[in-house]
């Protein structure tokens, strides 16, 4: 295998990579662990926190 | 240092706070450094004569110490602490950690030793010569597994955004400085690179751009994905994107290298790509600027009342502005103007002084009272002082650079009709020189917005609790809830 056909199938590699990633960042799937893990920044704060920290509420004061 | 957290015993902050104190430490030595070797370039005779202190020899110890020792403290620092809050486990090990600490604070005073002595292997932000190139390897190796291990021991099930960030940064760091540090020694203190020629070219510049992309960007991008939210109350705007750009980010940045060599010997095909991929690389850097600051999206009047807040936003905003003007000077022919020239230097700092530094005060702000177990920084007001010293500071030094750069592109280029040159190297140079003291009061805007930023930790960490003004009731405090 020469030089530039080598490059050629590993550049074909990483685009169908990177399509499947973004195919499973938009999955519905996805959502659910994201959605928990976008909410561990206020996961570590003592419990008397109760505010729940959510997208939807946009008032928070 | 007796200070321990009531909230949480069970993190390792001893190894933060060190890490936090150095980074507004050496962001001082590094910035007057550079305040320095700005004015000498307006009064050349400030070297005094003295060959330690030439532009030659400071150029790198600026450089090495605003990078590795400002930057690299502030990185070790806010890892370490978001990788146990978001992991809500104890550093892997601790001992590994003041390893860590004790083994950078090494590096950088041989730095600074060996760097005004001359000793040097010339490389551009890779020049510490073969030991000590060896003592950041093993460094380096110490915080990979540290940080790794405290992500594998962790008790949640995900591991969040800015650890994704923060993990391609160490990894890639090694790899690059690895593969670019590669030299035969011929004494302790003189190296000769294992590369040759225009490869050695190209090794060197992507370990440089890399050096950009992931020390300067996706370190720094860890730190905003986690003080960004929290600075705010508010979860990232959208983490289905952060996945996205993340992945974008890291496949793309390893190839933009070659347009630090435009027009030399390197291959033409290997520039072209490096251009393609260069400007490509504006969509993920875009992707997570607009991510960040949509985070504030229904709470925008908080930049009003949190000057904290309004350095992650801004350093987000100069974010957006160098990830579009870099690609932009990538273009060969853009570049054919830019390149060698001020504008350059401008663009560097627009990154480093409006990016990295203002994300890593702001994030450190954030920390000083947590570490310290203080109910806020001392004063809010001088945080707010600081924020428009250093706006007004990087505003100064970037303008003038920009006039500098295409004035000296426009002047290097321009041909008589019988294609002999307009102007000679000197009379462009006297045209720069009343930027270069625009640029040397913008750097000292900086620099005394830092001394006051030291002044305000070192009261934060002295007071007691008790003792703090009234003003800090401008910022919300979780208690009230």
């Amino acid at each position: 295998m020469d030089y530039g056909l080598a490059g050629s199938i590993f550049t074909v590699v990483v685009f169908v990579s990177f399509i499947g990633i973004v195919w499973w960042a938009m999955s519905s799937r996805a959502k659910t662990r994201f959605d928990e893990a976008q909410n561990l920044v206020f996961d570590d704060e003592p419990t008397q926190q109760t505010e729940k920290k959510d997208r939807e509420s946009s008032i928070n004061e | 240092m007796s200070v321990t957290s009531q909230v949480h015993p069970e993190y390792n902050y001893k190894v933060i706070r060190q890490f936090a104190i150095m980074t507004v430490v050496w962001g001082i030595v590094g910035m007057i450094v550079g305040v320095l070797l700005a004015a000498q370039l307006y009064w050349p005779a400030l070297n005094f004569d003295i060959p330690y202190l030439t532009f030659s020899r400071l150029r790198p110890l600026h450089t090495n110490a605003v990078i590795f020792a400002f930057g690299g403290c502030a990185l070790f620092a806010t890892s370490y602490y978001v990788v146990q809050r978001t992991s809500q486990v104890r550093l892997f090990s601790d001992k590994l950690a003041s390893f860590t600490f004790w083994g950078w604070q090494l590096v950088i005073v041989l730095a600074a030793i060996t760097l005004p002595l001359g000793i040097t292997s010339s490389k551009e932000y890779a020049e510490l010569e073969w030991p000590i190139d060896i003592l950041i390897t093993l460094v380096w190796v110490a915080y990979i597994i540290n940080f790794f291990g405290t992500v594998v021991i962790r008790r949640v099930s995900h591991i969040y955004v800015a650890n994704w960030f923060f993990g391609a940064f160490m990894l890639t760091v090694a790899v690059l400085h690895i593969g670019n540090s590669m030299a035969i020694p011929v004494s302790f203190t003189k190296s000769y690179s294992l590369y040759a020629g225009a490869v050695d070219a190209m090794m060197q510049w992507w370990y440089g751009h890399n050096a950009v992309g992931f020390f300067l960007t996706a370190g720094f991008l860890g730190m905003m994905y986690y003080f960004v939210p929290k600075q705010a109350g508010r979860p990232v705007y959208s983490y289905r994107l952060s996945v996205i750009h993340f992945w974008a980010l890291v496949s793309l940045y390893i190839w933009a290298g070659p347009h630090h060599l435009h027009y030399t010997a390197l291959p033409d095909w290997t520039q072209s790509l490096g251009m393609v991929m260069s400007v490509i690389l504006f969509v993920p850097s875009w992707g997570g600027m607009i991510n960040g600051i949509m985070t504030l999206s229904g709470a925008w009047h908080k930049l009003r009342t949190d000057p904290i807040l309004r350095f992650l936003i801004v350093s987000l905003s100069f974010y957006g502005m160098s990830t579009f003007e870099g690609p932009m000077m990538a273009i060969k022919t853009v570049n054919a103007l830019s390149h060698y020239t001020d504008w350059t230097i401008g663009h560097v700092h627009s990154g480093a002084l409006g990016w990295v530094a203002m994300v890593s005060i702001g994030s450190i702000y954030h920390l000083i009272p947590i570490l310290f177990n203080k109910p806020a920084m001392y004063s809010v007001k001088w945080v707010n002082i600081h924020f428009w010293l250093a706006t007004i500071g990087v505003v100064l030094y970037i303008v003038a650079m920009w006039m500098s750069g295409v004035l000296q592109g426009l002047m290097w280029r321009a041909v008589n009709a019988d294609g002999t040159l307009t102007y000679s190297f000197v009379e462009s140079l006297e045209a720069s020189k009343p930027f270069y003291f625009v640029r040397f009061i913008g750097g000292v805007f900086v620099v005394a917005g830092m001394l006051l930023m030291a002044w305000n930790v070192y009261k934060t960490v002295r007071t007691p609790s008790e003792e703090f003004k009234d003003e800090t009731q401008a910022q919300p405090q979780p208690q009230a809830a």
